[in-house]
């Protein structure tokens, strides 16, 4: 019975986005209430799944009954549980806050876009099979190409144009990535994938490990790695703030890609790459972080600081993915959830400041509307995001640091760590300084009236969508014992692939 | 035939690049087909070349490869999908803008400010 619900989070959004735009185009009130109703699904069927997944089987759905490595498959792991449910928790806090300051309006078929995008997302994390992977990196590249330029507007163009580029030009190597693949190992199923190299010809080793390089540059990418990350700035300053917040999901696709292809098919006891994907990402993971935080300090505007710290989250989470033992992977998954949260909590933030003053440049203004409120989310925010006590970025940094312990140039990484994280602070309490505190001290600046008339902006709900999510990371850490235990158990499934290899094979 | 395939995947390739790094979006557009073409052959040439051969087991072998005529029908699918998206985009980003350029380094580093400040709401939907 359990096997059906597996395929039900990428069915329901398919199914629900064409309804809206087909029955409910011209009624926001309905829209609404299909696409908040199929995300409070997905969220249900995301904790039915965890907890399906969190005993330890590998659930494995074949479509249409073939068998595999002939027909396509979906598996469950505690991995995609993991990722599926962090995703529509997301999905559902940014939905709110959508709907609670009216960005749906600003443009046609948001929501249709929106499942569209879910879709996409819960099909990535599903799905066991490498072509199909590529497939739904494009459904969610194309959802996400349409809900970049809602609203439209000059520059969301322009960048809009930027992305897309980037983001095809990505999928074309993805493609040449998985033809390479393909043409060595005949197959393109995860777990068949993985048999067939062990036992592959050594002279075609070569052109296996070339596939398994080119298939890391496409993750790269996805995951904004340093130099790859050219893509990641200028989306998520000009993107919708909602939307951006929802974005902060996709370069942890990547992320999660890079985990379950290179434990699974590529794992570190592989003959073929060894011990390449790590040691390649370990120094750009650095650098990224580094990168990330000084521009943190360095952005000129609350979005472009928003923007470098999700950057920077990212190199610090791929320090401990690039370390590849159930230790770092643990430390990277926690990071990953944790990171995912704050930064969105952040660009929603980012949202309700730029509303409110007409802009989000940091020259100082007199305060905005319901400025205690929004300065304490962003001071919470902040703090998640650097990483500083009590709020669980700190356990996440602490997990990623003494799980490098054992890794090579460890002082150098443990410094640029705590380093980055100092910039970070800085960088994040300037910003808010500049924002939310010089304003008492200057009542008067308001030069061209701008702010004066901005209308009141509605409260209630956007504050409930940041709460939501502020509560998650509180969650997060408190309840960080059990939280860690099942990524430690999700982090042992993954090193132990036998399992996962079984289940889809079926023997 | 090899050679034949092997050079214009590689003249194709070498072409959408070149193209591509042109920074211009009708050039950039025109560098993507042919970049899509190249993985399209590329991928088709993964299932080995072979002529006059059925795609189907019931026959007697040698078979060519179905499972790569799939796959690039798939990927000329969403190639050709693509393509005519980022021609709207960039005609889009040209109507707006003025400038067919790709870089944004004459932008203002602010967010769009005519369109995300909500000065009235409920229009569009």
């Amino acid at each position: 019975m359990l096997s059906h619900w597996i395929v039900a989070p990428i069915i329901l959004p398919s199914l629900m986005a064409p309804l809206i735009v087909l029955a409910a185009r011209y009624d926001m009130t309905l829209q609404r209430i299909l696409s908040l109703g199929a995300t409070v699904a997905l969220v249900g069927i995301s904790i039915l799944l965890t907890v399906a997944a969190a005993g330890g089987t590998v659930e494995v759905y074949e479509l249409g009954s073939w068998p595999a490595p002939f027909g396509i498959v979906m598996v469950l792991d505690r991995l995609s549980a993991l990722m599926l449910l962090m995703t529509s928790l997301l999905a559902l806090a940014v939905l709110v806050y959508v709907v609670g300051t009216d960005w749906d309006r600003r443009g046609a078929h948001f929501h249709a876009l929106y499942q569209f995008q879910l879709m996409g997302l819960t099909g990535a994390m599903l799905t066991g099979d490498l072509f199909n992977l590529f497939v739904f990196f494009e459904i969610l590249l194309i959802a996400s190409y349409g809900l970049m330029v809602h609203g439209g507007g000059k520059l969301r163009m322009q960048a809009g144009v930027q992305y897309v580029i980037y983001n095809l030009a990505g999928s074309t190597l993805f493609v040449f990535a998985l033809a390479t693949l393909y043409g060595v190992t005949g197959t393109l199923n995860m777990a068949d994938m993985a048999i067939r190299a062990q036992s592959l010809p050594e002279a075609d080793m070569a052109l296996l490990r070339t596939g398994a390089a080119m298939l890391l540059v496409v993750f790269a990418v996805k995951g904004a790695l340093l130099p790859l990350h050219f893509w990641l700035p200028n989306t998520y300053v000009h993107a919708p703030a909602p939307v951006a917040a929802l974005f902060a999901i996709m370069t942890k696709v990547g992320a999660y890609a890079i985990i379950r292809v290179y434990t699974l098919v590529f794992g570190p006891d592989a003959a073929v790459t060894g011990s390449m994907p790590g040691d390649w990402i370990m120094p750009v993971a650095v650098i990224t972080m580094v990168v990330g935080m000084i521009g943190v300090l360095a952005g000129g505007n609350l979005a472009r600081v928003v923007a470098f710290a999700a950057i920077g989250s990212m190199g610090t989470m791929f320090i401990a993915v690039a370390a590849f033992t159930p230790e770092s992977t643990l430390a990277a998954l926690y990071y990953m959830v944790h990171s995912t949260f704050a930064a969105a909590v952040l660009f929603l933030i980012v949202d309700m400041v730029q509303s409110r003053r007409g802009t989000c440049g940091l020259q100082v203004l007199p305060p905005i509307a319901q400025t205690g409120l929004i300065a304490s989310l962003f001071f919470a925010g902040a703090i998640a995001m650097a990483g500083m006590p009590p709020l669980s970025g700190f356990l996440g940094k602490l997990l990623v640091l003494d799980s490098v312990r054992e890794q090579g140039g460890v002082a150098w990484i443990w410094g640029a760590i705590l380093i980055a994280s100092l910039i970070a602070i800085v960088g994040l309490a300037r910003a808010g300084s500049q924002i939310f505190w010089k304003a008492h001290a200057d009542e008067t600046t308001d030069p061209d009236g701008t702010m004066a008339a901005i209308p009141a902006q509605p409260v209630a709900l956007p504050v409930a969508a940041v709460l939501g999510l502020l509560a998650l990371i509180v969650a997060m850490t408190v309840a960080a014992g059990p939280v860690t235990d099942y990524m430690q158990a999700t982090a042992g499934q993954l090193y132990d692939s036998s399992a996962y290899i079984g289940a889809v094979m079926g023997h | 035939m090899e050679f034949v395939v092997a050079s214009s995947v590689g003249l194709l390739t070498a072409a959408g690049v070149y193209l591509m790094l042109r920074m211009r979006t009708f050039p950039v557009v025109i560098g993507l087909a042919l970049l899509a073409y190249a993985v399209n052959v590329f991928l088709f040439a993964s299932g080995r070349l072979t002529l006059n051969q059925p795609p189907v087991q019931i026959y007697e072998g040698p078979w060519s490869d179905p499972l790569p005529q799939a796959l690039a029908l798939t990927a000329i699918v969403i190639a050709f999908g693509m393509t005519a998206l980022t021609v709207i985009l960039a005609l889009a980003s040209y109507l707006t803008s003025g400038t067919d350029a790709l870089d944004m380094e004459n932008a203002s580093p602010e967010v769009d400010q005519t369109t995300d400040t909500p000065t009235k709401t409920g229009e569009g939907a």
